[in-house]
């Protein structure tokens, strides 16, 4: 059996958060191993650490106890080698235009110019976005300006992908489209991806495997195999294994929202 | 140009116009202003002669070095400001309250400290400039989406390397209006400290002028004045527009 790509073991993270500050367990504790070259998924009720535990993966917030392993290597609060994230928010720099945009992490690996034009080229196509190489964000739609920050991504040529609700802003067609040219970069890359989202229904259609997570402090409490083939697009939304596997993440989910909402309510508006 | 530019260029030609009158019907009197057809002929002259060369170079030369102190002491002011929490605290009354300061008070002061020359009238320019490009340069950090710091650090940018090729440019629109007050308050600072006490400079040609009743110097020079501050202003808020248009934000 080939060793995971990415093993946490008991991880956890609190926070200090209020006035005077106390201390929040925001997550954990968590124990998940990542497959090479697999599309995983995490869906859990709001705020229940899902984000956090996608910036422990990428080194972007240091664990409070247990160990984050990429590769056989422990991950320190320092972003590893390999790894790409997109967040949810638009961020792409507002300042350079598309093919800039993407050439922006290359200056670090030191290309040679040709080699660092023909990367951008090859991830510009791939993403749809070659005639739009010298515009500026402020001249794309919202789904386009995602594309660019995940080809921004995809040019550093990481072998784990971490996404954290990268059409969370877009609508409901747009993100069935994007979900298929996800689906198809994944295929087209060989990386592993791992995707944070709110929606049971795009973790149903895109993942391999889907954590569910509970109210915080999160903790997965299901992971569900979906037995889709590598092959796949937003058409299997038709077919009866999908409205099956939605209804299980929900059955799940239904309580651990509840309780999010109970503790919400209880919180905004105590007698 | 626009209808809004006509109404403003029309404006600009109604009170020239009504100066023109006035002094030519004799109700401005010849000693308290020239005519504006005077004053435009007066400045081609004083120009052509070049004998104002050396005091326009002066206070140029003197302006620039101030609002490059400024810009520079500015901007890495308030990259470090922005990063030491405890500091900016402290501090941000005192910006807050930095404008109602005399700076001119301190001249005496300068000048026992630095002697006469330029250095004084440099530093004053400076002080004016610096803590409107500090102010700016936090106001613009404070607005860099925090997604733009993430990416930085999943992209293992080292801190000056987000600052210079993040956080700086995300800043720009409100640095260039730093940029712009800083230009405007070196200006001041420069040619204000030339006029209290300086052996050249055209603050200082201005004064003479005046204390000999040379209007025809005079009012050239405050006119020189005034087209150099349009002309960088226009510039400047051209590079502003370019800035804020490729961003979607006019």
């Amino acid at each position: 059996m080939t060793a995971p790509q990415v093993a946490l073991s008991g991880v956890g993270k609190t926070f200090l958060a209020g006035r005077p500050p106390a201390p929040l367990h925001a997550l954990g504790p968590v124990d998940l191993e990542l497959r090479h070259g697999e599309f995983f998924a995490v869906v859990g009720p709001s705020g229940c650490g899902k984000s956090t535990l996608l910036e422990v993966i990428a080194g972007l917030t240091p664990v409070s106890e247990g160990r984050v392993e990429f590769e056989g290597r422990g991950i320190a609060g320092e972003a590893p080698d390999g790894i790409g994230v997109v967040f949810q928010e638009d961020a792409s720099f507002a300042w350079l235009n598309v093919a800039d945009n993407v050439a922006f992490g290359l200056r670090r690996l030191r290309l040679g110019r040709a080699e660092a034009d023909d990367r951008v080229r090859r991830v510009l196509q791939l993403v749809g976005l070659a005639d739009f190489a010298t515009a500026y964000p402020a001249q794309l739609s919202g789904g386009m300006r995602q594309r660019v920050c995940i080809a921004r991504t995809l040019v550093m040529e990481p072998r784990l992908i971490l996404l954290d609700e990268p059409f969370g802003a877009l609508d409901q067609q747009t993100r069935l489209l994007m979900g298929d040219e996800l689906l198809r970069l994944w295929r087209q890359t060989g990386a592993t991806v791992f995707l944070i989202t709110h929606a049971l229904d795009e973790a149903a259609m895109l993942a391999d495997r889907i954590g569910v997570m509970s109210a915080r402090p999160g903790q997965l409490i299901d992971v569900i195999e979906t037995g889709w083939a590598r092959e796949r697009d937003s058409r299997i939304v038709e077919r009866p294994e999908f409205g099956a596997i939605t209804a299980r993440l929900w059955k799940t989910l239904r309580e651990e929202s509840l309780k999010t909402i109970g503790r919400s309510c209880a919180g905004g508006h105590a007698p | 140009m626009s209808r809004v530019g006509w109404y403003r260029l029309a404006i600009v030609l109604a009170a020239l116009a009504a100066l023109e009158a006035l002094s030519l019907s004799g109700v401005i009197d010849r000693i308290t202003m020239q005519a504006p057809h005077l004053i435009v002929r007066d400045f081609f002259r004083l120009i052509v002669s070049g004998r104002m060369n050396a005091a326009i170079v002066k206070t140029l030369r003197n302006t620039l070095l101030a609002l490059s102190l400024a810009l520079s002491v500015g901007v890495v002011a308030g990259v470090l400001l922005h990063r030491a929490r405890g500091l900016r605290e402290t501090l941000d009354p005192l910006f807050a309250t930095y404008y109602a300061v005399p700076v001119f008070a301190f001249y005496p002061f300068f000048i026992v400290v630095f002697g006469l020359g330029d250095l004084p009238q440099i530093l004053i320019g400076f002080m004016l400039g610096v803590v409107a490009m500090i102010v700016n340069t936090l106001n613009g950090l404070d607005r860099v989406p925090a997604v733009l710091l993430k990416t930085a650090r999943s992209l293992k940018l080292s801190a000056a390397q987000t600052a210079l090729r993040v956080t700086l440019p995300a800043a720009a629109p409100y640095i260039v209006t730093g940029v712009k007050l800083a230009v405007a308050y070196a200006f001041i600072g420069v040619i204000g400290s030339e006029f209290i006490l300086s052996r050249g400079g055209i603050g200082y040609e201005i004064s003479f002028s005046y204390t000999n009743f040379d209007n025809a110097t005079m009012y050239p020079l405050i006119v020189l004045i005034l087209l150099a501050s349009i002309a960088i202003n226009a510039g400047l808020s051209r590079w502003e527009l370019s800035l804020l248009e490729r961003r979607g934000l006019r």
